[in-house]
């Protein structure tokens, strides 16, 4: 699997990284660890956003750290994207989706029917 | 002119054309653009397959144009004398009856708010074991060969992760089944080890333990032991002074859980460990509702010997661990004999997939523990807030010294199994799994002093790292619609607003 950094200042991998973990978070197929996700790496993100790169030289290594850390979550999500778009199940009950009933000629709504339950 | 369409323009130029021979001015020949749209004029309708077959869109669009002129009125306007429905329904049936069904494109799996009972495993949990499920397949045992010595150090180091997380020695962590089997290993371990020496005999426990302490305790009652089950407060806490006056010279074993599974109260475990240690009994703590969920130190607080599970801390189900202390010395009597694999205690092969998957949820809690805690505050305290404010509702266990991720409500004057009942879409329980397929209220909360009919109304609502703010808002519409239409269901609920005193009532026996 090809995770790399792009090439740059630590701010613009930062960037990348957080873009690349969150497109990542969407892909998970279960609603909880989906949402579960994307709002870790927001907070964790938050978290350290005071981290300074270029100061002196234990700032810098804390800085590399915490991307080598978020590179590896990235790994997992890659991983468990996958295992989990193959074991879909049904959407919970909170899950967005249209409800209620169809009004006019646009068809605007998409329906769904439901087998296998009741 | 200029909006015409290019082939418009050149048909008609070609029919004017073609009629050059007779004299005609070109603006006649644009005068009868129309007709040239509809293609030549013939007497005899055009054979193509189009006009043998009924298209059932253009019959249905032809019969609409038809109601359209004949009564003025569209067709999905007008609404039928005979059967009520649209005409719109008579002409396309398909067409009508979807638009009376209502759409339901939202998923129909239930919201999933019961984790005292269990949790989902956290993707880097099921990441960190599944390379122990397909390659990595060796005999943590084998000493022979790299496949053994691969997975040995994997377990050596979940062992290391789970010790950290206790604040203990890896040396001391005994991989079980699970918290079930840590329980009865500790306490019959240490009472058939004392019986041995013949000298104490007497166990120490509360009346809101786990089912699984308080069989083995009862199994040990058979083989002559003695044992006290403690009353706990009403707020569910056990009274140090009521402790106290229980032991004996004789005692050997206090077990008191950590976290209780129903109502979410945090006992003192720190001053009971503090007491036992000072009488020189040994303290065993069910803490499978406690590790990686508040923090927890076997050597601040005195424990000697201590359950864990995996699957209540985002780990896989099938898997526990027992800390029993080294020093100073726990000495047990082994239930399972066999391999003399963990120092003797629990002979059998380990599970690598299962105690790696063990060790990565310990760690993931020991590292997340901080954001877990304030995620799960806020998120109770909401939903806390939200189911308080019913009226008639009160919450179970004590308000202050209580785990938020547990939050046991009850509601008066509706039956506890039908608000279950009529709220499918929430995995909810009313207590404990075990005790969850008979219909008898909680002993717990009878042991707490509650009434049977507020034992029966009680709901427990588990919350844990991935609960999310939509489904906890979606929970509190939920029961605060239903509650109110049980209770509208209710004769009683009429006599208590009526101001009649439920208690006064005489009923009639039939």
């Amino acid at each position: 699997m090809s995770v790399t950094l792009p090439r740059g200042d630590t701010a613009f991998q930062a960037r990348a990284l957080y873009r690349s973990l969150l497109r990542q978070s969407n892909q998970f197929a279960a609603y909880n660890f989906r949402e579960y996700a994307k709002r870790r790496t927001r907070d964790a993100f938050r978290e350290n956003r005071h981290v300074e790169g270029s100061g002196s030289d234990g700032t810098e290594r804390t800085v590399q750290e915490l991307l080598q850390k978020g590179l590896k979550e990235l790994q997992v999500l890659k991983r468990q994207t996958v295992v989990s778009q193959f074991f879909q199940l049904d959407r919970l009950v909170v899950e967005g989706g249209k409800t209620g009933k169809q009004k006019g000629d646009a068809g605007g709504i998409v329906r769904q029917k439901d087998t296998g339950w009741d | 002119m200029a909006n015409i369409p290019p082939t418009v323009a050149r048909q008609a130029f070609r029919s004017c054309s073609r009629s050059s021979s007779r004299v005609r001015t070109p603006s006649r020949c644009l005068a009868t653009l129309p007709q040239s749209q509809t293609g030549r004029r013939t007497y005899v309708s055009e054979t193509k397959p189009a006009n043998a077959t009924v298209n059932v869109d253009t019959a249905i669009r032809a019969d609409q144009k038809a109601f359209l002129n004949q009564t003025g009125m569209r067709a999905k306007d007008a609404t039928m004398p005979t059967t009520g429905m649209s005409a719109d329904a008579m002409m396309s049936p398909a067409a009508g009856i979807l638009k009376q069904a209502t759409v339901m494109d939202e998923g129909m799996r239930p919201i999933y708010l019961d984790m005292q009972s269990t949790t989902p495993m956290d993707p880097r949990v099921v990441d960190a074991m599944l390379p122990f499920m397909t390659g990595l397949y060796g005999n943590p045992h084998s000493r022979t060969h790299a496949y053994g010595w691969e997975t040995e150090k994997a377990t050596e180091q979940a062992r290391k992760h789970i010790a950290d997380l206790i604040g203990a020695d890896p040396k001391e962590i005994i991989f079980t089944s699970g918290a079930t089997e840590s329980n009865n290993m500790s306490i019959k371990g240490v009472a058939r080890f004392f019986k041995r020496g013949g000298k104490k005999n007497h166990i120490i426990t509360s009346q809101t333990e786990h089912k699984c302490v308080l069989d083995s305790c009862r199994h040990l009652q058979d083989e002559g032991c003695e044992v006290t089950y403690l009353p706990v407060e009403s707020n569910g806490l056990v009274s140090m002074e009521k402790l106290e006056a229980a032991m004996r010279p004789e005692t050997m074993l206090v077990s008191i859980m950590s976290v209780n599974n129903e109502i979410g109260v945090i006992q003192p475990i720190e001053e009971i460990g503090r007491l036992c240690r000072s009488r020189k009994i040994f303290f065993h703590t069910d803490g499978a509702q406690a590790v990686g969920k508040i923090p927890m130190d076997v050597n601040a607080m005195h424990i000697d010997l201590m359950s864990l599970t995996g699957h209540k801390i985002y780990g896989p189900m099938g898997i526990g661990a027992c800390y029993v202390r080294r020093r100073p010395r726990v000495r047990i009597d082994p239930i399972i004999s066999g391999g003399g694999q963990e120092r003797g205690l629990r002979s059998g092969t380990l599970a690598p997939p299962l105690v790696i998957g063990f060790g990565e949820a310990a760690r993931i809690a020991n590292e997340e523990m901080a954001y877990d805690t304030k995620r799960i505050k806020y998120l109770s305290d909401r939903l806390l807030s939200g189911l308080l404010a019913l009226e008639h509702t009160s919450q179970n266990g004590d308000a202050t010294r209580h785990y938020p991720g547990c939050v046991n409500v009850s509601f008066a004057y509706v039956e506890g199994e039908s608000l279950l009942m009529a709220l499918k879409d929430i995995a909810l329980s009313s207590g404990s799994a075990c005790t969850s397929a008979s219909l008898e209220p909680s002993y717990v909360l009878r042991a707490l002093g509650n009434s049977d009919e507020s034992a029966h109304s009680s709901i427990r609502f588990g919350i844990g790292r991935f609960t999310t703010e939509e489904e906890i808002d979606y929970v509190l519409k939920a029961v605060k619609e239903r509650v109110t239409f049980l209770r509208e269901l209710s004769p009683l609920w009429e006599m208590v607003q009526d101001g009649i005193d439920l208690k006064t009532i005489e009923w009639s026996q039939h």
